[in-house]
């Protein structure tokens, strides 16, 4: 693929397809279903953090006029302690059962406890005030580090720390350790000039999405049913509500409606499975809709984490060696990204001796859901922190130091594979060639770089493409559309066929209706589906090309096909699509092209960001007065919306770095729900956010796609924080960046 | 409280009386962006809501010689765009400005901030300021009584149930004087005030002061009057030492808590920057 092609639609700023029904309000999301004789489902949740159910008792509420139907963790079929895809990662199905309803703990303030359904909100309501249960309140055990200690209270008497070279006898919050590493870092550190190191913290973070998480479900008598929700992945809803249920797939379509965003966090079930055993026991249809309050307590967040880093260098910046030791929190049930945490930290880096350690460790917080990158901002955050520290102790440009030990092609990565080509050098050398770069700062400022490393991911995505008698086509895919994606398959599908792009509508269809497509996270939708499609569209082509050479009695290999137009090079004929479709009743029926694809050779996206921020010395207020996001799409599709996610990425990396973070009281309850008290920056908190674009192809993918998506999340944390301590002249280990922590570190630095 | 039934009054008394006559719990509204979701809570206590919005008299005002008689349940929209006011005490106006966003201004008034009476309400400190007075109706007549003495605790006043704002007074100031508010919050906008402070100056021909109030918010359980910040002003020219020692007065007499929204260390310390600040932007608009 050569990087100069012309292309008709790629790289244009089209219209979106599904942009009249979001600015009209006419587009359906989680909670816009209601059905005929529908009832709503409300859920009771736990006030404690820790504590044993003693007592369960849901008769009352059963027996209250207007409730039909209570559900309890019994009700969940047997399931096998089985890892199911979910998302970026996967869940057990025993914790995914007892984490949407618990089983004899409740392991967070909110913990889903049992749930009503009944006639209207109001009266679900008021019945859940009728379940009486009792708790043994617990000790509750709200960070890694203490989690980790030794006479720490433990959430799962039954969890015993793996990856450890002999498996304990005794039980532990530590899920998990897992380890990764290329050389000697020893022998590294030996080689080395400087040395630097340091312990840097991350608080828990909400992805924010504003849509809360809603579902309407149907069982019928017969036991075929339905599922309407919010997801990024209604494939995998599908999955695990079947496995909880005991049902077989074909039983259960999952239709996922508009979504009102994710970010990682809505590729796991939580109502759903919940709403249709409501449903299944009163034979009617059932809502639930979560409240902002029961998003925070019960969803998402992502890790808190607790990571040691140390760099060692030679005088002229060669690395000689990285270590860490990552601990993340998984919240209540195992599977925290620290593995990808791991697997991402010193990755931007060309390092012959690299060695990274990681803990899953379990605490009395909600279960981590993915979030962008997932594991990536926390640990990189550290590594990015310690480079610049290293490059102010080596003096040098940190950019410059970047530059000099940048990963590229052929560099060894301390997961496996060696990289095939990738963009980190061009987006180091446009950073530094900006005019951002080298724009004078006033007092009180500081600027901050950054680099990021996602990996981004492939799988399974299934497309048809039916062509009608007029020439035009239908694209059913199985990607919810968080962000401007059916745009960019309507662009790449157009582009195959070669016919105008509004000939084309991309649908995102239920799981009846398509075979299994994986959900939209890991960047891998323009990408993998994106090849799924352009694999249909081909088959289209194909088959009109044969179609054309029925009508003109040549063979298939005698036809060309070009820009919409089938050619017989065996003469002068010619025939449009439109022509050929039109005339499909007589070579054989209508014409529909396929693609299901397992995708390999996801390419990684390289991000690298700059930031300006300026202190008030005297309020610890921060102001981001100039940032900008440099990132690698391999090539940009539909390039606004590239940069909506370089935007978006880079704002939500802003907001963890400075204001978000789960406050608890020291009972364990959570103290800031809703959007007041939980900080995501608003717009006027920012400026706008400059982005710059590089395209180094991904030789797997047709157009040399990369995922997009998630890299950008991560340089603003280390990016935010070396801006914040070269204003005030300091270091800063701890995030977030609040006026309360920033006017500390400016009254201890005097 | 569960909204069970609805009034829409005329007048003030006929309000007062609906009030007195409720058999259920009845509560006034103005522009209800407090109210609609406190009715919200989880009990269901069956609540009357008394209209306030179609009482003309309630949401009028008049800027005279006096002094400004402004109607309470006028909308912040309505009552920052007033010119003539915002001359005469533009930190009042700054105050109304702030809350919440232009959506909700254009529902939240005054009167409601007022007896709403959050220690964060961003009005009530800028009110104290300008020595504002309270008019309250009742059944047994009318009464006056000064903001800092109206607000009694978090979200609590001197307001009977049966009692409604019908007024507030606010005294011309003398020539020479100007005001100014402002608040601390992380974000920019749509945020509630970790600190808040109203200040008024009172300049004479060469720039010193000769009076002063000044009134800070969201550091204790109701915004107060800080006379030992104003004594720290007076008879200065509001040069540094002066505005420290105000600072520092303010930051004594402030009585925080810590919550998610700050510490006690961070809000004394940033109510006496925000006083700092806000008599300067006073001065200077006094002096323009
Ligand atoms: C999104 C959002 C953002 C906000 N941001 C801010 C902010 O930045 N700063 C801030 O200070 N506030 C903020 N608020 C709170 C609120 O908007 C203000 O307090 C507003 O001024 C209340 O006015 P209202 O007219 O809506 O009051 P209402 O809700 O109508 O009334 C509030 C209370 O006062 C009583 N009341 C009202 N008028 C009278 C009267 N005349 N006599 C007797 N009792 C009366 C009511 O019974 C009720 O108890 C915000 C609210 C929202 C929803």
């Amino acid at each position: 693929m050569s990087e100069a092609q012309d292309y008709k639609y790629i790289g244009q700023r089209t219209i979106r397809p599904d942009g009249f029904d979001k600015v009209t309000g006419r587009a359906s999301y989680g909670a816009d279903l209601s059905l005929p004789g529908m009832i709503w489902g409300k859920t009771l949740r736990s006030p404690h953090a820790h504590a044993r159910i003693t007592r369960l008792d849901t008769s009352k509420a059963e027996a209250m006029p207007g409730v039909l139907a209570v559900a309890v963790h019994s009700d969940f079929a047997a399931v096998s302690d089985e890892a199911i895809q979910a998302g970026e990662g996967s869940a057990n199905l025993i914790d995914l059962a007892s984490n949407i309803l618990a089983k004899n703990k409740v392991l967070y303030h909110g913990h889903a406890v049992a749930a009503v359904a009944a006639k209207t909100e109001a009266l679900a309501e008021q019945a859940l005030a009728l379940i009486e249960v009792e708790y043994e309140v617990l000790p509750p055990v709200m960070t890694a580090l203490a989690a980790m200690a030794a006479d720490a209270p433990v959430l799962h008497d039954d969890m015993f720390t793996t990856g450890l070279e002999e498996t304990p006898d005794k039980a532990s919050n530590i899920a998990n350790r897992v380890e990764f590493k290329i050389g000697d870092v020893e022998a590294g550190f030996a080689e080395a000039d400087v040395i630097v190191e340091g312990t840097y913290k991350t608080p828990t973070c909400h992805q924010g999405y504003i849509e809360p998480h809603a579902c309407t479900v149907r069982y019928d008598e017969d036991g075929q049913s339905m599922i309407w929700c919010c997801t990024q992945g209604h494939f995998d809803v599908r999955t695990s509500t079947a496995k909880l249920l005991g049902m077989e797939l074909s039983k259960l379509k999952v239709v996922a409606s508009e979504i009102g965003g994710g970010f990682g966090g809505k590729t796991t079930v939580y109502q759903e499975p919940v709403a249709l055993i409501l449903s299944k026991k009163s034979g009617r249809p059932v809502k639930m809709v979560m409240d902002r309050d029961e998003v925070q307590l019960a969803t998402g967040p992502t890790s808190a984490s607790h990571n040691w880093v140390k760099i060692g260098a030679r005088k002229d910046g060669t690395i000689t060696a990285m270590q860490g030791k990552f601990i993340y929190e998984a919240g209540a049930f195992k599977g925290s990204p620290v593995m990808m945490g791991c697997m991402t930290a010193f990755t931007p880096y060309e390092v012959p001796n690299l060695y990274a350690e990681g803990f899953d460790v379990v605490v009395n917080k909600p279960k981590v859901a993915a979030y962008r990158a997932p594991g990536a901002p926390q640990g990189e955050f550290a590594a990015e922190m310690a480079v610049n520290e290293l490059a102010a102790k080596l003096g040098m440009d940190p950019i410059e130091l970047r530059l000099k030990n940048a990963a590229k092609e052929g560099t060894q990565t301390i997961y496996g594979p060696k990289f095939k080509r990738v963009g980190l050098v061009e987006c180091l050398e446009a950073a530094r060639d900006s005019e951002h770069y080298k724009a004078a700062l006033a007092e009180n400022q500081g600027r901050g770089v950054a680099s990021g490393f996602w990996f981004n991911v492939g799988g399974q995505s299934s497309v048809v493409i039916n062509m009608n008698p007029d020439g035009t086509g239908t694209i059913v895919e199985g990607s919810p559309d968080i962000g401007g994606s059916r745009a960019s398959m309507q662009m790449m599908a157009a582009e195959e066929l070669g016919i105008p792009l509004e000939k084309l509508k991309p649908i995102v269809a239920d799981t009846e209706m398509l075979a299994y497509s994986q959900g939209t996270g890991g960047s891998r939708t323009t990408f993998a589906t994106g090849m799924a499609v352009i694999e249909a569209a081909q088959d289209v082509v194909r088959q009109l090309k044969e179609r054309a050479a029925a009508l003109w009695n040549v063979t298939a290999e005698q036809v060309d096909y070009a820009d919409g137009v089938a050619y017989n090079t065996a003469g002068e004929d010619k025939m449009t699509c439109a022509e050929i479709c039109s005339k499909a009743d007589r070579t054989g029926g209508q014409i529909t092209g396929r693609g299901n694809i397992n995708a390999r050779g996801a390419g990684p996206s390289f991000a690298v960001h700059i930031c300006d921020l300026e202190v008030d010395p005297e309020t610890g207020k921060t102001d981001v007065i100039r940032y900008t996001a440099i990132q690698d799409a391999g090539k940009a599709i539909h390039p606004s919306y590239v940069e909506g996610q370089l935007q978006g990425g880079a704002v939500q990396g802003i907001g963890w770095a400075l204001n978000e973070e789960y406050v608890y009281s020291p009972e364990g309850k959570l103290e800031n729900m809703g959007f007041l008290d939980y900080r995501i920056p608003v717009a006027s908190d920012l400026p706008m956010i400059d982005t710059v674009v590089i395209e180094v192809p991904n030789a797997f993918h047709p157009f040399g796609v990369r995922g997009v998506g998630e890299s950008g999340i991560i340089p603003p944390l280390a990016a935010v924080g070396t801006a914040a301590a070269n204003a005030i002249g300091t270091h800063v280990t701890e995030l977030p960046l609040s006026p309360p922590r920033v006017l500390k570190l400016v009254q201890e630095k005097g | 409280m569960a909204v069970a039934d609805y009034k829409a009054p005329s007048t003030v008394s006929e309000a007062v009386s609906l009030l007195a006559s409720a058999q259920m719990k009845a509560k006034v509204m103005a522009g209800g962006t407090d109210l609609i979701i406190q009715s919200k809570s989880q009990t269901a206590e069956p609540l009357l809501v008394v209209d306030l919005k179609r009482i003309e008299t309630m949401k009028d005002y008049q800027l005279t010689d006096e002094g400004l008689s402004l109607g309470p349940a006028m909308c912040c929209a309505e009552f920052t765009a007033l010119e003539d006011v915002k001359a005469v005490y533009p930190g009042l106006t700054e105050a109304a400005y702030l809350i919440g966003s232009t959506q909700v201004q254009g529902r939240a008034s005054v009167g409601g901030n007022l007896c709403n009476s959050s220690p964060a309400a961003d009005t009530i400190p800028a009110l104290i300021a300008n020595g504002a007075q309270c008019v309250i109706e009742g059944p047994d007549g009318d009464r006056t009584v000064p903001v800092e003495d109206f607000v009694t605790g978090v979200g609590k006043n001197c307001l009977a149930a049966n009692e409604i704002l019908k007024r507030i007074v606010i005294p011309r100031p003398a020539p020479g004087t100007a005001d100014a508010y402002l608040r601390f919050i992380p974000r920019t906008e749509m945020d509630i005030a970790v600190a808040g402070a109203g200040v008024s100056v009172t300049l004479d021909a060469d720039g010193t002061c000769t009076a002063a109030r000044v009134g800070i918010g969201a550091v204790a359980p109701t915004a107060m009057l800080v006379p030992a910040a104003a004594a720290a002003l007076v008879g200065t020219k509001l040069d540094d030492t002066a505005l420290e020692a105000a600072a520092k007065a303010a930051s004594e007499a402030s009585n925080p808590i810590t919550d998610r929204r700050g510490t006690v260390e961070f809000r004394r310390h940033v109510v006496g920057v925000l006083v700092k600040r806000a008599a300067k932007i006073a001065q200077s608009r006094a002096q323009g």
